[in-house]
């Protein structure tokens, strides 16, 4: 799933601390923010966009493309629903630590409406030059800049890394997809590869993933048919076996998950695989031939 | 969070589900008495891992002095890293037919899965490798359920026979249990059809999702929880993810992505990671705490603090950092790299208070406090 400026956005739990924080810093992006939700709160004006008391009273008050949750883990699953039902195209479902039952409820009613989901425990989607919607520093130009490389993450943070080396290397980002560091997520690896396979101006991918899973294995799959270079990077070889580290999806169990059959498989595939995130502009550079 | 088998039972038997009558027992003479009550009993070890028969921790008892025996042995034993601290009692039951029911959440479909098969009382992987025409998979819309007529669907396709319809209510109350109780994994091998024709659930195992034990801590009450180091438990009290490792490099995160990395581009170096511990998400205002933690580790020799700014405030981190550098004055060579949300202000707390100039990469602050470590 990947944001774009024309995209109308709703932020849910748009009056919170955090849900100001960032809107502030979406819309001096870009990002075309069209409303909010807060269940006590409709007809207020915050952020300047008005506040509904849901995402079904936004969709009939303003019309919105993508819903962006800033919402605490246990109700997400009753603001996923509503804003599934109003209709959104997307939801970018940053909350961490949502029950898993949970997030099973709203991804079979996302599926069944074809809503399309990048989380949960996202940081979100970043198109330079355009739109961010999430938490990500896509003000940040060092970070981010509008280019060919697309960044698939399950990690944030680790994300922001990765497109602070490609930057620093002379190249930008045509966009970033924040997939989210959970064991069940909406948008998988794969699937943001085949969204960045054809997304314009996209020349090659920058694949960011971690222990645990098989989400980069069935990625490798797609992988294999591409013709635009795939470049990743494993997080947690040196992590040790049955721990989990920090993110839910991030455990090796027995010999699933593991960073050898990551890598084997990627490279199998014709991938790239990086031994340190700093490599990246060198390898980008050895793929493209510039 | 994992169950322990007599932990799990309850459950299953609140749900309908009929298990062994049994009792639980933490000395030699407890099990005793229990077998003294119920006759030829099963003494089983108790530790939150599977495998427990092949590791020897289930024996067969037929008196009281046989099942104290047995727990004398068993209790105190070490199964898959985890002490024997208990033994559960149960009476025999006579088995005509081993089967295996379990439902957990699956990545792939993204719903709960409902896993059957004929052939009970092995690794499930040992019989989709084997016998795979005994397993069926049968993936669930969680907002539907798995009513007792899909139960019957699935049960009737490998031919059970006369207790067809019994195993199918067990296997739809297994789900009703999974669903009720914020399962990860909840699995019963063997469930077993007596000689006298009833279903019985021998075994349980039961994963709790971590992020429902806010939503139900009466059930997870009864749960085992990791067994932690002391600075696992500390950090864990003051809401932070901390697991120790055996090096010498102290390792300081924002986020389980980078953190991770850190600790790969420490070992890259040659280093070795003394920690993982992540800041990131709400936690990155803990960054004080977080510190201080690292630092009461003797092991450690040099630090990396590496911080790169998306949600987590990078200003707000430094400033954590910087507050408990100033109370406890550390004498270990600690390297920075800062990027992100809130770098320039960040940069110019550390050089203004600490006088303290971050490296220009992380790569080149991992390989900085790895030099200084040797």
């Amino acid at each position: 799933m990947i944001v774009r400026g024309a995209d109308r956005v709703l932020v849910m739990g748009i009056t919170g601390k955090q849900g100001t924080f960032w809107t502030e810093r979406m819309q001096a992006y870009g990002t075309q923010i069209v409303g909010g939700t807060h269940p006590k709160k409709a007809g207020a004006t915050h952020c300047d966009v008005l506040v509904f008391a849901t995402a079904r009273d936004a969709m009939k008050g303003a019309g919105f493309d993508v819903a962006v949750l800033f919402i605490p883990p246990l109700m997400v699953k009753e603001a996923a629903m509503d804003a599934i039902e109003a209709g959104a195209k997307g939801l970018v479902v940053l909350t961490e630590h949502i029950p898993v039952q949970d997030v099973m409820y709203f991804m079979a009613a996302a599926k069944e409406r074809d809503a399309r989901i990048l989380g949960p425990n996202t940081a979100g989607a970043v198109t330079p030059g355009e739109c961010f919607a999430g938490f990500m520093p896509a003000f940040n130009v060092r970070i981010f800049k509008k280019g060919s490389i697309g960044v698939i993450s399950r990690s944030g943070s680790l994300g922001t890394l990765l497109c602070l080396n490609i930057v620093q290397a002379g190249y930008g980002e045509s966009a970033f997809v924040g997939i989210g560091g959970d064991s069940i997520i909406g948008t998988t690896t794969r699937d943001a590869l085949v969204d960045l396979d054809t997304f314009p101006g996209t020349e090659a991918v920058v694949m960011v993933g971690e222990i645990g899973g098989s989400m980069e294995e069935e990625a490798a799959d797609y992988a294999r048919s591409m013709t635009k270079p795939v470049v990743a990077f494993i997080a947690g070889g040196a992590a040790p076996k049955g721990k989990k580290m920090g993110h839910a999806g991030a455990i090796v169990m027995g010999n699933k998950g593991t960073y050898a059959s990551k890598r084997s498989a990627l490279e199998a595939a014709g991938v790239t695989v990086l031994d340190t995130p700093s490599e990246v502009g060198a390898v980008l550079k050895a793929r493209l031939g510039r | 969070m994992n169950f322990e088998e007599h932990a799990a039972k309850p459950l299953l038997a609140g749900r309908g589900i009929a298990v062994p009558r049994g009792g639980l027992a933490k000395t030699p003479d407890e099990a005793a008495e229990v077998a003294a009550r119920i006759g030829a009993v099963v003494v089983k070890a108790q530790v939150p891992a599977g495998k427990r028969g092949k590791a020897g921790g289930i024996k067969l008892a037929a008196t009281p002095d046989e099942a104290r025996t047995h727990a004398r042995a068993l209790i105190g034993m070490e199964i898959a890293g985890h002490k024997v601290e208990k033994v559960l009692v149960e009476e025999q039951v006579l088995i005509e037919r081993e089967l295996y029911a379990a439902v957990l959440s699956d990545p792939v479909s993204k719903g709960p899965l409902v896993i059957f098969s004929t052939e009970g009382g092995m690794d499930i992987e040992e019989v989709a490798a084997t016998a795979p025409d005994k397993l069926r998979f049968q993936p669930v819309d969680i907002r539907r359920g798995f009513p007792h007529a899909d139960a019957e669907t699935l049960v009737q396709s490998l031919g059970l026979g006369a207790a067809e319809s019994k195993v199918a209510d067990a296997l739809a109350r297994l789900y009703e249990a999974y669903a009720a109780f914020d399962a990860e994994l909840l699995e019963i091998n063997p469930l077993i059809v007596t000689r006298d024709g009833r279903v019985v659930a021998l075994d349980c195992k039961f994963v709790m999702d971590d992020c429902g034990i806010v939503r139900q801590p009466d059930v997870a009450r009864a749960g085992t929880p990791e067994k932690l180091t002391g600075l696992e438990a500390r950090a864990e009290a003051a809401g932070l993810k901390y697991i120790d490792l055996e090096g010498d490099v102290g390792v300081l995160a924002n986020g389980a992505g980078l953190t991770m990395t850190t600790m790969d581009v420490v070992r890259h170096h040659g280093g070795r990671p003394a920690n993982f511990l992540e800041i990131g998400g709400e936690a990155y205002t803990q960054a004080k705490p977080a510190l201080e933690l690292l630092l009461s580790n003797p092991r450690i020799k040099s630090l990396v603090i590496n911080f790169c700014g998306a949600f987590a405030r990078t200003d707000v981190m430094t400033q954590g950092v910087i507050e408990a550098i100033e109370a406890l004055q550390p004498r270990l060579p600690i390297f920075f790299s800062v990027h992100g949300t809130g770098d320039e202000e960040a940069i110019r707390m550390l050089k203004d208070r600490l006088g303290v100039t971050p490296l220009a990469t992380m790569e080149d602050a991992c390989k900085a406090a790895v030099e200084a470590a040797r």
